[in-house]
């Protein structure tokens, strides 16, 4: 592969993991709208739904751009497959009781946050234009999430053996948040793409003294095997997937 | 004691014929008190239950702007039952209160939202005719008497001519698109319009509470007359973007420049109310559902928030 056609193909894998990512959270999200456990509440998930769902929009756009095929975000979202997704794993895990959805979200919230902070100065300047307008939002919405896993720890019995069930449960799929492949590494080294070590030593150092000071146990680093910026799934994915493409695969030739 | 009363509901009333807004430290009599809070809270629980039907749909847009736009709508619509819960709150009841009222089926909420969402074209259909026909009702509601109540309506009124207008547009959009888009088009029309009707509430011929809230300018207009203002506004819209409405007996009076209607079928109305319309169950089993899997999330929110104010005072 010449080497600008690398380069392309690089930023369009790195876009579409950051878009995916956002669109699938974003779908799970949005399955709380009308659900909350509390109007407040059911608000604030819509709106960081929408936050992830817009933040999506552009990265896919922009994606659809690099690609130079002609393929709109909507395209990318509607007409791929399971295994041509490259969001985590961690983001297509059911909502469960709300500690699960809290506890997901304040895991990526904390990685997004991160990344959004080294994207500010990615030398791609579409990409850095995304991101210096996401992470306002991004800062919000790890506040949020960070809040609620103070309250939900520290709150009552039930409350705290829930959030310590979800922190296990999920910390496995953390695992693979981290690792990085050659495209990251190409692209960390031009100054495009963020430093997945460098947003790993920041995302323990939150991660464990939000847990600490919510009165939960960090659990012991064991991950499942990763692979989902490859195209690896688990089997949650193949049912978002057919929810959410149901009608632009069903009437091809239609607008709507 | 009683001459007081007297003297009071008459200074309330010239008030009231004045146009002046009752504020919630006003005095009020205890009716119109009760009936403010009736329809303040069966106005806030239709916007939460109304949140249902429609966020069925979110997961399935067609398009990523068509899935933002519905998820900012539904939100709105969260937001909306929120101010007015707020509104009610001012006339001495609280949430918890309404809350209930709600699950145990002593509050209504609008009847439409007891049927159910098919197909994506009633997602554009409940935006144009149901958000439609709440405007024409809540534009009356912005220039109640009753202060709080009118400055809600006022505010949901400019969110829903927005939702209204993005309604209309997937229709007109659908009705110009394929067969397969234009038949679902037609059928969810079909469906929703006489519920539409229906959420006028009873004809004035057996509204019990219409008299006196017009007297106290709670209301403004009767059901008949907004219902009849909603038809006359929305004919041509369907006509034009070629939608059948679907009652044979719709046609323009040159007098009165009505259009008349058929007869509308209270029988469904009222089975509709006490319960037995097609989504009734789960709607509220729905809301029921939230309320208990919030529980224990309410109960840390509060148990965390009194441990944080005790160790600010030690």
């Amino acid at each position: 592969m010449g080497s600008a056609k690398q380069h392309d193909n690089d930023l369009f894998e790195y876009l579409l993991r950051l878009g995916d990512d956002r669109l699938i959270l974003g779908h799970r999200l949005s399955e709380w709208c009308g659900h909350g456990p509390m109007l407040e509440e059911d608000i604030a998930l819509s709106n960081i739904a929408l936050d992830n769902v817009g933040q999506a929009i552009s990265l896919l756009q922009l994606a659809g751009e690099i690609e130079g095929k002609g393929r709109s975000e909507d395209d990318l979202a509607y007409f791929r497959e399971t295994i041509d997704y490259r969001n985590l794993m961690l983001l297509e895990q059911p909502n469960g009781d709300f500690a699960h959805t809290l506890v997901r979200q304040f895991f990526f919230d904390v990685y997004s946050y991160y990344t959004y902070l080294a994207l500010e100065k990615s030398l791609h300047e579409g990409l850095g234009a995304i991101a210096v307008k996401s992470l306002r939002e991004a800062t919000y919405h790890l506040r949020h999430s960070r809040e609620w896993i103070l309250r939900l720890g520290d709150g009552t019995e039930e409350s705290h053996r829930r959030t310590q069930v979800a922190v296990n449960h999920l910390w496995p799929f953390t695992g693979e948040m981290f690792e990085a492949d050659e495209i990251d590494e190409r692209l960390t080294a031009q100054g495009i793409a963020a430093d997945l070590k460098k947003i790993q030593l920041d995302w323990r150092k939150v991660v464990n003294e939000t847990l600490a000071e919510a009165t939960l146990e960090k659990p012991e680093d064991r991950f499942l095997p990763g692979g989902s910026r490859q195209g690896k799934h688990t089997e949650h994915l193949g049912f978002i997937l057919s929810e959410m493409q149901i009608l632009p695969r069903s009437y091809p030739d239609a607008g709507w | 004691m009683a001459v007081d009363e007297k003297a009071k509901l008459a200074a309330f009333e010239e008030r009231i014929a004045n146009g002046e807004k009752i504020e919630p430290k006003d005095w009020m009599p205890e009716r119109y008190r009760k009936q403010l809070i009736r329809m303040i809270s069966q106005h806030a629980h239709s916007e939460l239950v109304g949140m249902l039907p429609e966020g069925n749909w979110i997961t399935r847009a067609p398009s990523l702007r068509r899935k933002l736009t519905l998820l900012a709508k539904v939100q709105d619509e969260a937001g909306h039952g929120l101010y007015l819960y707020c509104a009610a709150e001012t006339l001495g009841i609280d949430r918890d209160e309404m809350t209930e009222q709600l699950l145990s089926g002593k509050a209504k909420y609008s009847s439409i939202f007891n049927y159910p969402t098919l197909t994506w074209a009633d997602i554009g259909t409940i935006g144009w005719l149901v958000d439609g026909a709440a405007i024409v009702n809540q534009t009356m509601l912005a220039k109640c008497s009753y202060g709080p109540y009118a400055r809600a309506n006022l505010r949901i009124c400019k969110e829903e001519n927005f939702h209204k207008r993005q309604g209309y547009e997937i229709i007109s959009i659908m009705a110009n698109g394929t067969d397969a888009q234009r038949r679902m088009v037609q059928d969810a029309v079909d469906r929703w319009w006489w519920p539409s009707l229906m959420m006028f509430g009873p004809p004035d011929t057996n509204s019990p509470n219409t008299e006196e809230l017009m007297r106290w300018k709670v209301k403004l207009k009767s059901n008949d007359d907004l219902r009849q203002r909603f038809v006359n506004l929305t004919v041509p819209q369907a006509r034009a973007v070629n939608v059948t409405l679907p009652d044979p007996d719709l046609k323009y009076n040159e007098e009165t420049r009505n259009w008349e209607f058929g007869e509308i079928d209270w029988d469904e109305f009222y089975a509709v109310i006490k319960g037995h319309g097609p989504m009734n169950r789960e709607r509220l089993e729905a809301r029921r559902s939230a309320e208990e899997r919030g529980q224990w999330v309410r109960e840390a929110a509060r148990a965390y928030a009194a441990k944080k104010q005790a160790k600010e005072v030690a």
